[in-house]
This record gives C-alpha cells, sequence and structure tokens, in this order.
C-alpha cells in the first residue's frame, strides 16, 4: 500500500502539483478554467514549446543547445524579411533551410568534432546575434502587406476554433513523441544519452545520431520563427534573446534529466505548459507579469529537488 | 625506471612544449590580438586606450573571478548577471531612504545572501547547479522587477557616480578592484586550504569525500564569493553609471563563462586559475575594444567572439587529443 | 603477535541483501592476512566497514584494544586504518605531497597552507618507502603503478597500523607487482597488519601470512596460509568441488570463419595474425595492458588498424565501424559490461535488441512485440532474474547483467562471437552456466574468441590458446600442449620494454 502511494507519487508527483497548481488558481481567478483561457495559454507557449520539442531531443541525448534564442532571433528576421521580398513560400523554405543549417554546423562541431555542447552552442549564441545585426543591418524589420498575406495562417489563423499555432506545437509533439518513442532513430537517441560507448559498441553510429538531435533542433526552432514572425509580423534583433533559458527552464521543469537518456516529449509539453498556466494565472490574479518570473524559480527548484528525493528516498543529498 | 633515449627526450620536450602551449594558450592570443590591433589602429596602443580596455573589461572580470572558483569547484552559476543587476539596484534604490554607504553594503549583501542561497541549494538537494542557477537567473531576474517596478533608478546625489573615479595613472579604480580580487582569489586558491581542497573536489569528488574533505561547505563557500563578486560588479557598475537599469547585466553570465573557459578553466572542474581567467578577460577586452576602434559594426565583435571560443575550444581538444594531459 | 585489529560479529544489511552476517576476524600486528571470497561474499563491504565508508548494522570493531565507530574515512585514517582502493582515490591535478595528506592539510589558524611542511613530510613518507617520486610531481603526469605508490605513502604518512590493498595489482605488470610486494614487505616489517584483498591464488599463497575465507556475508574459516592449498581455499569459498567446472566443446570443426594477417596499431599491438575456424574456441591468454581488448575492439570495428588485412569467410573485409562487422555476423561481448556493454537505465527488452534495431522493426518503427518474444526466448535460455522486461538492468546483479550482454550478443544469430573477458566479477554459479554456454555455440557451429586473464578457464574451454604480451602474439598452443606453465613461460619470456611502459603510462 504504501510503496504504492510512493510509486504514484513518483510518477506522477509533477501532474498532481500542477493539478494542485490549477485547481488553487481556479477558485481565486475567474476566467481560468474556461475552455477559451486554456487554448489561449497553450497558444502563447506553441512558440517556446515547438522549440522545446526540438532541444527535447538533445537534451535526451545528453547535450545541450543554448543557441536556440539567437537563432529564433535570426530566423525570424530571416521569414520577416524574406516575406517582403521572396514571398511566403520562399520565405518559409529558406528560414527551414537556414535553422536546419545551423543545426548541422552545431551538430558538426559537436557530434562529429565531439566538442563540449555548452560552449559551442554559447559561442554560436554569440555568432548568431552578429549574423542577425549582419543581416537586418541592425533595423527593425517588417512585413509590408501584413494584411493580405496568407502568411498570417501561421501565427494567427485557427482551424475550427483552435489557433494553428496550437495544432502545430500539439501536432509537433505527437509527431516528435512517436518518433522518440516508436521509431529506430528514437531507440538510438536514448541509447547514445544513456551510455554512448555501449551504443558505439552495439554499432549505432552515435556521431551522425547526435548530428541529426541538432538538426532537428535547428528545424523546430525555424518552424517556432515562422509562427512568430506571422504573428508579430515583424522582427526586432532581440525578439528570441533568453528564449534558451525559457526552454530549457520548461524540459527541466517537466522531469526531464540533463544527464541524457531519459525524458519525454510529453514531459516537455508538461513543463512548458506549466510555465505558460503560472503566467497566465498570475496574470489574472492581477500580478504583474515578472512575478512569474520568481514563481518559476522556486516551482522548477520544488519540482526538481522532489523528483530527485523521491528517486534517492530521501530529502537530502 | 631506465635510461631515457634519445627518441624519448625528443618527446617530453616536444610534450613539455604542447603542455606548455596547451596550458596558456590564451596568452597568445591575447599578444595575437594586441598585435594585430596595434597595427591596424593608430589609437590602440595609447595609455589612455589601454586604461579604457582595463575599466571596460573589469566588470565582466570581477564576475570571472567568482565564477571561475564555482568552476574549480566543478559547478557553474548561470545567476551572476541577475545578481548584478540586483545589487545594482539596491545600491541605488536605498539611497535616499537609509544612505548611501548602508545601500551599497545592503547591494553587496544581497549578493552574499544569494550565493550562499545557490550553494545551500546546490550542496543539500544534490541537484545540478546548472539547474538551480538557472532558476535562479530567472527568479532574481524577477526580484530585480519587482523591486524597481520596471524602472530604471537614478541616483539623485551625483557625487556616487564619483567613487570610483579615481585612477592610478591610467588605470581606474574599478580595474584595480579586478586585479587586486584576481590576485587576491589566485593566492586562496594556491596557499589556502580553502583553495586547495577546491580543485581536490572538482578534480576527483569521490577522492576527496573520502579523504574526509567537507564538499558542501567548500561548495557553498564558492557560490557565496561568485555572489559577492558579482554584487561587487554590481556596485561599481551603478557607481559608473548613476542609473540602475532592470535589465542590467542581461547575459553577461554567458559573456562570462565565455571568457573564463576562453583563459583555459574547465567546466569539469579541478583545473584551471585566476591567471588564466585574467587572460581571458583581457582578451575579450581588447576584441571588444579594438573592433570598436576600427569602426566594424558591434555584430563583428558577436561573431569573432564566437569564433574564438570554437578556436580554443578545438585547440583545447586537439592538443588533449595528443595526449597531453 | 599482537592483535591490531579485531572485528567481532559484524552485521550490515542493504535492502534486501545481508551483506555481512556477524562476520568475526583478527589482523595481527606485522601480518598479511588474505580475505578472499567469490564476488558478492562480502569483502568489499567488510573492508568499507573498517575504512568507514560503511556503518555496520551490529558487532563490534576493537583497535589497539579499544572497541572504535569509525564514521568517516577521515575518522579512520586517523585512527591508522587506511585502504589502498582499487580504483585509485586521488586527485591527478594535485601534488604528489598534497595526494599523500588529502584533507590533512597542515594549515595556520587562517587556514593558509604550510607548504614547506607539507613537501618535508610527504618526502619522508616516501623516503620510507624507498621510492624515488618527487613531492612536486603532479599526480596525472604518473604512472598506475607509481600513483599506487602515492597511496601507499599516504599509509606511511599517516602511521597506519593496518593497511588494506584492494586488489591491488589488477592493473599492475610483474616487475611493478614485484616492487609493490617489497612495499608491503616493508609496511609488514613497521608492524603494519595488512590486509590484502585479491582473486590471484599465487599472489596470495606468495606474500599472506594467514587467509579468511568469506562466503554469503560469512566467514568460512581462517587459516595459515602455510598449511592450506589452492584446492582447500577454494573448496571453502565456493562450498563444493570443482570437478565439473569447465565445459570444453566437442570438437567439430567447420571451414575457416576469421582470418587476421599483420594487424598493427602503433603503440597498441603489432603484427597480430591468427585465424578461427566454425566450431572452434580460440583462446586469448594475455596479462592486462598486453593489447587483447585493443585487438578484438580494431576486429571489430570501434578502433581503426594502421596496417594489416583481415578476411572474412575467405574474402577480405574491413569494418569501418562496428555496423559492418555486426552486419556480416560477428558479436564482442566487451570487456566492461557496464561502460560498453550496457545502457544502464535501460530495460533488458531495449538492450537486447540495441545492435540490431533494424531487424527489430518494421519500415523503421520498432516492433515492440518481436522484442518482447525474443526477451522472453533469452530470459528462459539463459536463465535471468529479472522481473520484467522493462527493469533497468542497473537493477539486477552482475551476472544477470552479464548474460543481458550474452542475449543482446547472440538474439541476431552469429557465425563468430568474441568474448572479452566474459566470467570477469560474476558469481560461481553464472561463470559455470555462461562456460557451458560457450561450449553450447561451438557445437552449433559458432567460431568463438575468449579472451581471459584467468588461467583455467582460458585452459579448460578453448581448443587452442594464443598468448599474448606487450602488444604482440608470442605463442601458440594446441589443447594437447597447453598447460599452465608453458602459458606463464610464453607471457613472461616478454619483459615489458622502457617503451611500451612509456606508453602504457600515459
Amino acid at each position: 500500500m504504501t510503496t504504492s502511494r510512493t510509486d504514484l507519487v513518483r510518477r506522477h508527483g509533477l501532474l498532481m502539483a500542477f493539478g494542485l497548481f490549477l485547481a488553487g488558481v481556479a477558485v481565486t481567478a475567474d476566467g481560468f478554467l474556461t475552455f477559451g483561457n486554456f487554448v489561449d495559454v497553450l497558444r502563447q507557449v506553441s512558440i517556446t514549446g515547438m522549440m522545446a520539442i526540438g532541444v527535447t531531443f538533445v537534451v535526451i541525448i545528453g547535450r545541450l543547445d543554448l543557441s536556440v534564442g539567437s537563432m529564433l532571433t535570426l530566423l525570424t528576421v530571416i521569414v520577416v524579411d524574406q516575406h517582403n521580398s521572396a514571398g511566403p513560400l520562399g520565405a518559409i523554405a529558406m528560414t527551414l533551410l537556414a535553422g536546419i543549417l545551423i543545426g548541422a554546423w552545431n551538430g558538426l562541431l559537436i557530434g562529429y568534432f565531439r566538442l563540449n555542447a555548452l560552449i559551442v552552442t554559447l559561442a554560436m549564441l554569440s555568432f548568431l546575434q552578429g549574423m542577425t545585426l549582419l543581416y537586418s543591418g541592425g533595423a527593425n524589420v517588417n512585413i509590408a502587406n501584413s494584411e493580405t498575406t496568407w502568411f498570417a495562417m501561421f501565427g494567427r489563423g485557427s482551424v475550427l476554433g483552435i489557433p494553428v499555432p496550437v495544432i502545430f506545437f500539439l501536432g509537433g509533439a505527437v509527431i516528435a513523441s512517436f518518433v522518440l518513442r516508436r521509431t529506430v532513430f528514437g531507440r538510438t537517441v536514448y541509447a547514445v544519452g544513456g551510455n554512448e560507448t555501449t551504443s558505439v559498441f552495439s554499432g549505432i553510429a552515435a556521431p551522425r545520431t547526435i548530428f541529426v538531435t541538432y538538426v532537428i533542433s535547428g528545424a523546430t526552432t525555424a518552424i517556432a520563427a515562422i509562427i512568430m514572425g506571422s504573428r508579430v509580423m515583424g522582427a526586432q534583433n532581440t525578439i528570441g534573446q533568453g528564449y534558451e533559458l525559457t526552454v530549457l527552464a520548461g524540459i527541466i521543469l517537466g522531469g526531464t534529466s540533463l544527464m541524457g537518456g531519459s525524458g519525454s516529449i510529453w514531459r516537455t509539453v508538461i513543463g512548458i505548459s506549466m510555465l505558460g498556466f503560472i503566467q497566465n494565472g498570475l496574470l489574472l490574479l492581477g500580478f504583474a507579469y515578472y512575478v512569474q518570473w520568481l514563481v518559476t524559480w522556486v516551482v522548477i527548484i520544488v519540482a526538481v529537488w522532489i523528483d530527485l528525493a523521491t528517486k534517492r528516498g530521501r530529502v537530502l543529498a | 625506471m631506465s635510461m631515457p633515449t634519445p627518441f624519448m627526450a625528443d618527446r617530453r620536450i616536444g610534450k613539455a612544449l604542447a603542455n606548455l602551449l596547451m596550458r596558456n594558450h590564451i596568452w597568445v592570443f591575447l599578444t595575437l590580438a594586441i598585435l594585430v590591433f596595434s597595427f591596424s589602429s593608430p589609437y590602440f596602443l595609447t595609455l589612455n586606450n589601454l586604461g579604457n580596455v582595463l575599466t571596460q573589461g573589469a566588470f565582466i572580470g570581477i564576475l570571472a573571478v567568482g565564477m571561475t572558483m564555482v568552476m574549480i569547484n566543478g559547478e557553474i552559476d548561470l545567476s551572476v548577471g541577475a545578481t548584478l543587476a540586483l545589487a545594482s539596484a539596491l545600491a541605488i534604490g536605498l539611497q535616499d531612504s537609509i544612505g548611501v554607504w548602508p545601500a551599497v553594503f545592503t547591494g553587496f549583501l544581497s549578493g552574499v545572501a544569494l550565493g550562499a542561497l545557490n550553494g545551500t541549494l546546490v550542496a543539500l538537494s544534490g541537484m545540478h547547479s546548472f539547474i538551480v542557477t538557472l532558476g535562479a537567473l530567472i527568479g532574481i531576474r524577477g526580484l530585480v522587477f519587482v523591486y524597481s517596478g520596471e524602472n530604471a533608478l537614478m541616483v539623485t546625489d551625483f557625487s556616487y557616480t564619483e567613487y570610483p573615479e579615481i585612477y592610478l595613472g591610467p588605470v581606474s579604480l574599478t580595474a584595480i578592484i579586478f586585479f587586486a580580487l584576481a590576485l587576491f582569489f589566485q593566492w586562496v586558491l594556491t596557499s589556502t586550504r580553502h583553495g586547495r581542497e577546491t580543485y581536490a573536489v572538482g578534480d576527483n569528488i569521490e577522492a576527496a569525500n573520502d579523504a574526509g574533505i567537507k564538499i558542501k561547505r567548500h561548495k557553498v563557500i564558492n557560490f557565496t564569493i561568485c555572489g559577492a563578486m558579482a554584487a561587487i560588479a554590481g556596485i561599481l557598475l551603478s557607481m559608473r553609471l548613476g542609473t540602475a537599469e532592470p535589465n542590467a547585466g542581461r547575459i553577461w553570465e554567458l559573456w562570462t563563462i565565455i571568457a573564463v573557459v576562453l583563459g583555459g578553466t574547465r567546466l569539469i572542474g579541478g583545473f584551471g586559475n585566476m591567471w588564466m581567467t585574467i587572460g581571458g578577460v583581457l582578451t575579450l577586452a581588447v576584441l571588444r575594444n579594438g573592433l570598436r576602434l576600427l569602426n566594424t559594426p558591434n555584430y563583428v565583435e558577436l561573431m569573432v567572439m564566437g569564433g574564438v571560443l570554437i578556436l580554443a575550444l578545438s585547440l583545447d581538444k586537439l592538443l588533449a587529443h595528443k595526449g597531453v594531459h | 603477535m599482537d592483535t591490531v585489529l579485531s572485528v567481532s560479529k559484524v552485521t550490515k544489511t542493504f535492502p534486501g541483501v545481508k551483506a555481512l552476517d556477524a562476520v568475526s576476524f583478527d589482523i595481527r600486528a606485522g601480518e598479511v592476512h588474505a580475505l578472499v571470497g567469490e564476488n558478492g561474499a562480502g569483502k568489499s563491504t567488510l573492508m568499507k566497514v573498517l575504512a568507514g565508508l560503511h556503518a555496520p548494522d551490529g558487532g563490534e570493531i576493537i583497535h589497539q584494544g579499544e572497541p572504535i565507530r569509525v564514521n568517516s574515512p577521515l575518522e579512520a585514517r586517523r585512527r591508522g586504518i587506511l585502504l589502498i582502493h582499487q580504483e585509485l582515490s586521488l586527485s591527478p591535478e594535485l601534488s604528489v605531497a598534497e595526494n599523500i595528506y588529502l584533507g590533512a592539510w597542515p594549515t595556520n589558524a587562517l587556514g593558509v597552507l604550510r607548504k614547506r611542511k607539507l613537501r618535508r613530510d610527504a618526502q619522508a613518507a616516501l623516503d620510507a618507502l624507498g621510492s624515488d617520486i618527487r613531492p612536486e610531481s603532479r599526480v596525472g603526469d604518473l604512472s598506475i603503478a607509481r600513483q599506487q605508490m602515492v597511496e601507499v605513502a599516504r599509509a606511511q604518512a599517516f602511521n597506519a597500523n593496518v593497511a588494506i590493498f584492494d586488489e591491488p595489482t589488477a592493473s599492475l605488470t610483474d616487475a611493478e607487482k614485484d616492487q609493490l610486494f617489497k612495499t608491503i614487505r616493508a609496511l609488514q616489517d613497521r608492524g603494519v597488519g595488512v590486509v590484502y584483498i585479491s582473486h590471484k591464488m599465487d599472489e596470495i599463497f606468495e606474500i599472506t601470512d594467514r587467509i579468511t575465507v568469506l562466503r554469503d556475508g560469512q566467514v568460512q574459516g581462517t587459516v595459515e596460509t602455510a598449511e592450506t592449498d589452492v584446492g582447500s581455499i577454494t573448496r571453502m569459498m565456493i562450498g563444493r568441488e570443482l570437478e565439473s567446472y569447465f565445459h570444453r566443446a566437442q570438437e567439430k570443426f567447420g571451414d575457416e570463419a576469421l582470418r587476421v594477417e599483420g594487424l598493427t596499431k602503433a603503440g597498441l599491438f603489432s603484427d597480430v595474425s591468427f585465424s578461427v575456424r566454425a566450431g572452434e574456441v580460440l583462446g586469448l591468454y594475455g596479462l592486462v595492458g598486453a593489447g587483447r581488448s585493443e585487438v578484438v575492439e580494431t576486429i571489430f570495428g570501434v578502433r581503426q588498424a594502421d596496417s594489416g588485412k583481415l578476411f572474412w569467410q575467405g574474402q577480405e573485409v574491413s569494418f569501418p565501424t562496428p555496423r559492418q562487422a555486426i552486419d556480416m555476423g560477428l558479436s564482442l561481448v566487451p570487456e566492461s559490461r557496464k561502460e560498453q556493454g550496457l545502457v544502464l537505465n535501460m530495460g533488458g527488452r531495449e538492450n537486447t535488441s540495441l545492435p540490431h534495431l533494424l531487424d527489430f522493426s518494421r519500415m523503421t518503427v520498432m516492433d515492440r512485440a518481436k522484442e518482447l518474444r525474443t526477451f522472453d526466448e533469452y530470459r528462459a535460455l539463459l536463465e535471468i532474474k529479472t522481473t520484467g522486461p522493462e527493469q533497468p538492468v542497473s537493477t539486477l546483479s552482475g551476472g544477470n547483467q552479464q548474460k543481458f550482454v550474452l542475449a543482446k550478443w547472440l538474439c541476431a544469430a552469429p557465425k563468430l562471437i568474441i568474448l572479452d573477458e566474459p566470467t570477469r566479477g560474476i558469481d560461481v554459479g553464472s561463470k559455470s552456466a555462461i562456460h557451458e554456454l560457450i561450449a553450447g555455440l561451438a557445437e552449433k557451429g559458432l567460431a568463438v574468441i575468449v579472451i581471459s586473464s584467468e588461467m583455467p578457464e582460458v585452459l579448460g574451454i578453448s581448443h587452442r590458446v594464443l598468448a599474448m604480451a606487450e602488444g604482440r602474439l608470442v605463442a601458440e598452443f594446441k589443447e594437447t600442449e597447453m598447460s599452465e606453465e608453458n602459458l606463464i613461460n610464453a607471457v613472461s619470456r616478454h619483459k615489458p620494454t622502457p617503451a611500451l611502459t612509456m606508453t602504457a603510462a600515459e
């Protein structure tokens, strides 16, 4: 009896805490527990969520990607700018290509040249900021025909009452989850993250697998940039600043370990949504937006601590 | 055990050279950067400008001193930029109510307290410091906004901005404080029990534990030092600017890590020192200053930094592959 | 002789296991006392209790006449009880002197190191052992044997009265072993009680005065080394006679499976040539560091050779990565099951299918039902004790873990299987099960290469044995010529040259 109860807490402790939080806000704030608000929160987190899906692959393989924030900025600038010159289709194609190329470069250095992921992506964070300024010349860019372009659909459209960004986010999550849990590639990601040497002895091409996870991270960031560009209909040179940390915070909050080898997409979806609901709930309760940062701090520490403590069976290390 | 053959002696010299280069590659970078800018800009190699370089580098430098302690210990602190902003906001914001020096002292204490909190959380929970301080980065920034209400705080008594206007030749007080702190903590690292045990913990944590070294205490102390350094940098920044922006120090934690890693201190712990960090900080400062003198747009600076960091990492890797360890 | 340390009815329980069950034994001043037993018998737990790493649940430890309670390694060290680890407990970036006094550096009241005293004291400890290591050297620059000497110097420096050596010769050359034994005798002469834990019977009979045998957490007895022999100690360890311990496959050789010609990798091995036929068990014997694992890893594509040729079923082949080797029908059960053999947080199902993911999938989607069938099949075949397909293998015993490594490398029906130390660190029951399995595989027509540093094992199961020393094949013995004497002569005629010692030290 006791073991089954601790088991329950261990597996679903985070979800239960989240449920309690939702219930707490629901009784104190009006309009929180409505379908409309629920969808609204998901729409708000869809950009970070989309990026987090890709970064989850990278984290499960035991690496980090701190370059996604700068990458989002650059790609948003590209999609907006190219929309004006090459049209929506050309802009989308170029943005996806650029995202994949940047991811491939990260993957080349980290997967094949075996350089430290933290430092490489930190360097890329700086480098891509420079690229953005180089590309934009320091000016903000805007989409000229923002009222008429069908490109608006990605950020602003909706299907059957569900916003398109949410469809992208959840659809992306379903596909990514299938890839991770069901396919050969997904299995190799867990294997390399769990024990790289064993994977190599087992005939798995670890460098290539690492390479591909960074390409995925670049591609999901490109999709996030398309949504962002379409929603804002413009881009500043700092639009993605700090996103790398929000994305990581969501992944960690979901319970995916930075050590690699474990974690899942649905955990990331939960973690990212949790950040969104915290923000939304606090705003509805009348707090300033920055109060959510304080709460996020506390929630991350408590959630990770509880996770560790249940795994160890004791609270202190 | 056996007589060295000529071949082995040869290898030893090669090995020693490679070792020397690997452990000090930052000075090669720095010399190269200084040479390039001296030839390409007439304004670079002037006392006045070099003084500027030191002052500009000193803020990241002071953060880097604390970061070096934490990194040698085998941890990382992402919250230094936010802590800097909080100390800076408190040092200015409290002046009208409690006076200048009490406000400065409170700012300093806030850094010490947050550093101690980070260290205690890492030590007690067994969480990775990356996670703990990532949370702190987000949360402390929230504290700054809560305290300042999103506004930039201004000093009312402008004599406050004159405190750091003390110069030793071209060297500003800020730069002197940076060097003094770096030298002091270099001494701590080489000559005190805490310093040596910091290496022991970062190098082989199990051996340190078996030897009865108080791992948790050293971690708490080093995070506290790191928080204190961030507060000092924040206070000096508030004096220099006369204002405290709530967004001050944003992504400075990344620049700090870049400076320390560029110097050669290893992320995995157990290896590094303040000389390397001084080298890393100066290289960073020279690059930024030199590129600005050349009137290059600021994106060049960002791209060069990224490139240099990857180059430094590749060099480290390449030499490590040759079995230099 | 006086008793320095006596252990009386010490008990230690871990969740589900009674690791020590009322263990009593004593160590006299100036003796070398062997502690032997199968893996899991409780040797390492007992050692950790003595060194202050585990607190006992019950019983008493009496040190120099007074009952003590050691709560930390430092406490044990202060009392003069020192542990020389199997895995060295040194900080490579620190100096020799700092490592000797790790955790107990002399400081003034302000916490400032007294470097000169530290250096002087360390020098004195090294001198007392007759070692020429310099106290200011960086430990990371020393060879393994010299690093071990730093640990021994630590025992000397702390004025140890009890020194516990845990498998100290595991990675030493013969010359280094002799040096170590000299040092142990020096400690012994000074009245230190030495506990010597080892699997190697020849060493135990060479250096120890008394032997205490542990089995299943209980003491089976303590005997004078001079009054016993290997047979009776082994009987005490496993609790039964060893008659059917090894099982050799029936000779039914087919065509040549693999031929290696002139395989060379600078610094690791050179000019290695041999062949193995279907149905044959080929033993590869050599000391640790002889290059055995490196050779088979190169054959398997984990490493790349500088020169040499591989022929697979008569055709010249090359394996740039293990993938090509696996696809051709080769399997390698690697030396370290935790680091190279398994993904520890995965269950048995996922570990078993790992090298053959495409075979276990349809259109690149994993076929879970097929994985489960294979898992069930091998769980039954190898009698693996696990609660289910998803139980993380990290929670299994060493023997059961090794069986999953075997399952993983057998389930795709290989034509050649290479086993690198397949029975290291597992219990006797699993050991003989694996020996029988190997014989069965050969009888079914597989070519088998077995690497082992256990001479009886390699002689007991192989049809032919190759001896390897310092990166070269030095002898080949047919079944009729195989004997322990011949093997020892073959590998010890080749003393390591200085150049190779250098390489090994880096």
